[in-house]
């Protein structure tokens, strides 16, 4: 690469950076401000109603909760910046460690959902574009569309009916035993992943539609016709290749929005997943838990995008040459 | 002595726009040969239906959008067969599509896949039309480049077409095009979004590679400069119809129908030549109205409302073919000198 | 106004569109006339007649106490209507003034977008989850909850098309002529955005009632003893294995709203396209 183009995409990349960091930092803000705001005053609850005014203002000076909004927040986003989550008031476990504990189930039932959905959505969806206003058309996107509709914990609960407690295939909900082994997790995980893959197949169906469609018009596809190659030729090699980046854009950033997305779902399965982690940790007042799961899973997603967008300046050869 | 037959022959090619309540016609009755050699250019200011009826031969009409096209068109293939390009099936036509008949056009930027190499581009045409497998295919893909003097070609082979200038991916471009041998080049006016210095280059390589390879050209342009140097024959169009047909020297020196009497009057060069001629100062002419719209066509002469001789009749009455086989025009004026 | 009458012309054009929009029109009247046109008192509770399944005196069945279900489901579309359609028009409003100032005014396109770009790094339940408890359960603070969620996506659409009218010769001619900032941005720029605007309030109406159901089901929504078709299938999640019914028609009725509004949003969507990109 020549020099000049380095210092280009030097450039590009520290202004993206730059706005991931600001994006970052007004996220912590939200995050704190959300959680103070939600949860608050979580000493009543944990010290329970007997407990004497004298009793929850020393817990209160305990966790730092006396302290002006601004101190507690510099002190925390200190302790983040170090690695440092804080508490959890009413596991009195680490954050960090709760965390951990959680991100599993959440993180395989965000895997094989989007692998659901891209392996139903992108077929259907090249499919409704090239056969476009013919029936497949219609139907598949009529089928999108209905699956954009259905609230996810409804499809959740017919599909334990019908296929758990009726056909007795799967397991009705949970994760397993605490020790239980991979095969047993894989089935407590194919139902949830069945329901949100097929939801959110439906953006993706759209959205490789709306691409594709987008694609096929432009004018290289003509000139690709007219040396006579073959319609799927035109389809698969010309068009898809064009298609593909903003297809796996969509793909990637649908993954970083199930980590703690897929709240309603978990609940209805009862995973022990990170977005039931939240709702629990919101009744409870559990602010640490509720700050750091949020942040955590905002700043996923954030960091998912940057990366996305840094990759797009490497894989698309015309920003790649300058 | 029999007459050759044309490699071209087009007849009565009619394209109409399905939409709405009816039919928008924009190719109204088209018709010309083309021979081996020749190059016929086709002439008209934009919206006059000159790509259309191009497209509508190749069958590239834009895919978002209902056509109807009806007509003759013989395309007669290296073996002396005749095929019909608006009869015959698709996957027919497909095949004959960048092997018997090629197409280059306007936009180099927009016309090469950004994400494919310039040489898989050129590769893949002739791993289909010709069946060759890769590694002969890309030896052809690099003999297609230095065919069309693209400097260090082997390089090329391996770079995508934003590396490329613009002059140099309208060279790809013909280099795909002519890489499978076609018989018929249609060039959709390439080198109009070229610097001018380019166009020159790039109109003397195809003139080149076409006594090189005595191919027919159908060359749409809207340059009468180019035309003048470029072509063996003219076909000027007007609203979706040929108005006038001739030889290139006759057109210029006899122009017989008022459309294109106007359009050589509005060359500066003309004005010049007039002023020159006539010892006076000329005013730089133009036409003065516009093109008509599509859809409000009367049953006369489209040219009549700015035609500065038109007759009461041309209005009314749709004009007849007059003059000879080799310069003809589609008017009401008998004599027109 | 010919453009309104073309609107509804190729609206009613295309089969689809036509039978959302008079599934949409039945719901709206539903919700209306409910009042007087109900089978049952929707509130009546009838213990002994609990958990029936559908029959011809209840056509969806009863509940858990014994309130007919059709009649749940017409009552209970003034609430779900009233939130989504509520939520749509507010964030439409907002989305539209913040949309409109990061799209026009350079200087404020950067923070403004940082912005939008923070709050939708939150998956919209949880955010919804948050502010719901910051607020308070009912239906007021739902709305208000929602709307803080759809605002930068909408905003985000409303930029967007901003930064293409901006630049359209004919804005750049009024402003050359002189015609001043706030004239500029209501005559000339915003009715063309109406267009995208319909789209979104559209999708966000669907959005903001999947979202009310869902919220309902975590507790964290209107609260349960308000009729909404989310707080309907909540509280049939322990009924469901017994009273298939309680859960299936309230969530049909959500489905079925959700579709429509999404055929009716892609229908504008695709009538308007043709038409932006040209087919000169």
């Amino acid at each position: 690469m020549s020099r000049m183009s380095w210092g280009i995409l030097g450039r590009t990349l520290l202004g993206r950076l730059g706005g991931m960091l600001a994006v970052l930092s007004l996220v912590s803000v939200l995050v704190f401000l959300l959680t103070r705001l939600a949860a608050g005053d979580p000493m009543a609850m944990l010290l329970g109603d007997q407990a004497s005014l004298a009793d929850i203002a020393l817990a209160r000076e305990r966790y730092g909760l006396d302290q002006p909004l601004l101190a507690q927040f510099v002190l925390w986003l200190g302790e983040v910046l170090k690695g440092n989550l804080g508490q959890s008031i009413f596991l009195q476990t680490p954050v960090s460690q709760v965390l951990l504990d959680r991100a599993e189930p959440t993180a395989w039932l965000a895997i094989f959902s989007v692998s659901l959905a891209m392996l139903i959505g992108v077929p259907c969806g090249i499919a409704s574009a090239v056969w476009r206003g013919r029936w497949i058309d219609q139907c598949v996107s009529t089928l999108a569309m209905l699956g954009a509709s259905m609230p996810s914990f409804w499809m959740g609960l017919l599909v334990i009916q019908l296929l758990a407690v009726g056909a007795g295939w799967f397991p009705v909900s949970g994760y397993g035993e605490p020790g239980a082994g991979w095969l047993t997790r894989l089935h407590h995980l194919l139902l949830p992943s069945l329901v949100l893959g097929t939801l959110n197949s439906a953006l993706i169906i759209r959205f490789t539609r709306a691409s594709m469609l987008d694609i096929l018009g432009e004018d290289y596809i003509r000139t690709a016709r007219s040396k006579g190659l073959t319609e799927s030729t035109v389809v698969l090699k010309h068009a898809l290749r064009n298609a593909l980046v903003p297809i796996l854009t969509v793909l990637g950033l649908t993954l970083a929005l199930m980590i703690g997305g897929a709240v309603v779902t978990e609940t209805v399965f009862n995973l022990p997943g990170l977005g039931n982690l939240v709702v629990r940790a919101v009744l409870r007042r559990d602010y640490p838990v509720i700050q750091g799961a949020l942040l955590v899973i905002a700043g996923i997603y954030v960091i998912i995008n940057f990366t996305i967008d840094v990759l797009y300046v490497f894989v698309d050869p015309r920003v790649r040459h300058g | 002595m029999t007459a050759l037959l044309p490699r071209l022959h087009v007849r009565d090619l009619h394209t109409r726009l399905l939409q709405g309540d009816s039919p928008l016609p924009l190719v109204r009755g088209v018709s010309f040969d083309l021979h081996d050699g020749q190059t016929l250019a086709l002439v008209g200011e934009s919206g006059s239906g000159k790509s259309l009826t191009a497209l509508s031969l190749m069958r590239l009409l834009a895919r978002n959008a209902r056509w109807e096209c009806s007509g003759q068109a013989l395309l007669t293939d290296a073996q002396g067969q005749q095929h019909d390009m608006l009869k015959v099936s698709d996957e027919h036509m497909r095949q004959m599509r960048g092997h018997q008949i090629a197409m280059i056009f306007q936009e180099p930027m927009t016309c090469l896949n950004p994400v494919l190499t310039v040489g898989e581009q050129i590769a893949e045409s002739v791993r289909l039309h010709l069946g060759l497998d890769t590694r002969a295919a890309r030896a052809q893909a690099l003999r297609a480049l230095e065919q069309v003097e693209m400097p260090a070609a082997r390089q090329r082979l391996d770079e995508y077409p934003h590396q490329l200038s613009g002059g140099m991916r309208q060279r790809v471009m013909i280099a795909m095009a002519m890489v499978c041998e076609p018989r018929v080049l249609i060039a959709d006016e390439p080198t109009t979004a070229l610097d001018v210095t380019i166009q020159a280059q790039i109109l003397a390589l195809m003139s080149r590679l076409q006594k090189d390879t005595g191919m027919s050209m159908l060359f749409i342009t809207h340059n009468l400069g180019v035309v003048a140097h470029h072509a063996e024959r003219v076909a000027v169009m007007y609203a979706g119809q040929v108005v006038e047909q001739a030889g290139v020297h006759e057109l210029f020196a006899k122009p017989a129908h008022p459309y294109t009497q106007g359009l050589l009057a509005c060359l500066p060069g003309r004005a010049r030549q007039l002023a020159r001629q006539s010892g006076q100062a000329v005013a730089l002419q133009d036409i003065p109205g516009q093109a008509p719209a599509m859809n409000r066509l009367g049953s006369g002469c489209s040219f009549a409302e700015r035609c500065s001789v038109s007759l009461p009749a041309c209005q009314l009455q749709a004009p007849p073919w007059l003059g000879i086989a080799t310069h003809a025009r589609l008017c009401h004026l008998e004599g027109h000198p | 106004m010919a453009e309104w009458r073309l609107l509804l012309k190729t609206l009613f054009a295309r089969r689809v569109v036509l039978i959302a929009l008079v599934l949409l029109a039945l719901m709206l009247l539903m919700a209306a006339i409910s009042q007087w046109v109900l089978p049952h008192d929707p509130m009546a509770m009838k213990v002994s007649q609990r958990l029936r399944a559908p029959n011809w005196n209840h056509w969806s069945g009863t509940d858990e106490l014994g309130r007919d279900i059709t009649s749940r489901i017409f009552y209970g579309a003034r609430y779900s209507l009233a939130i989504g359609a509520g939520t749509a028009l507010l964030a439409a409003f907002f989305g539209t003034l913040l949309g409109l100032l990061a799209g026009f005014f350079k200087h404020l396109d950067a923070p403004l977008m940082r912005c939008v770009d923070a709050m939708m790094a939150f998956p919209d339940i949880l955010l919804g989850i948050a502010l719901v408890s910051i607020l308070g359960a009912s239906p007021t603070n739902v709305v208000l909850a929602l709307t803080i969620v759809y605002t930068p996506r909408v905003a985000r659409v409303v930029r967007a098309s901003t930064l293409v009218i901006r630049e359209l010769p004919y804005v750049e001619a009024a402003r050359a002529v002189g015609v001043s900032t706030p004239r500029l941005l209501s005559v000339h720029i915003l009715p063309n955005l109406m267009s995208p605007i319909l789209v979104q309030l559209s999708f966000i109406f669907a959005y903001a009632l999947l979202a009310e159901a869902g919220l309902s089901f975590l507790g964290v929504g209107v609260g349960a003893e308000i009729p909404t078709w989310g707080t309907m299938v909540a509280a049939s999640t322990q009924y469901a294995d017994r009273a298939f019914w309680t859960l299936f028609f309230p969530g049909m009725a959500i489905v079925l709203t959700a579709l429509s509004l999404q055929i009716l949003g892609d229908g504008v969507r695709d009538l308007l396209d043709p038409r932006l990109k040209g087919m000169q």
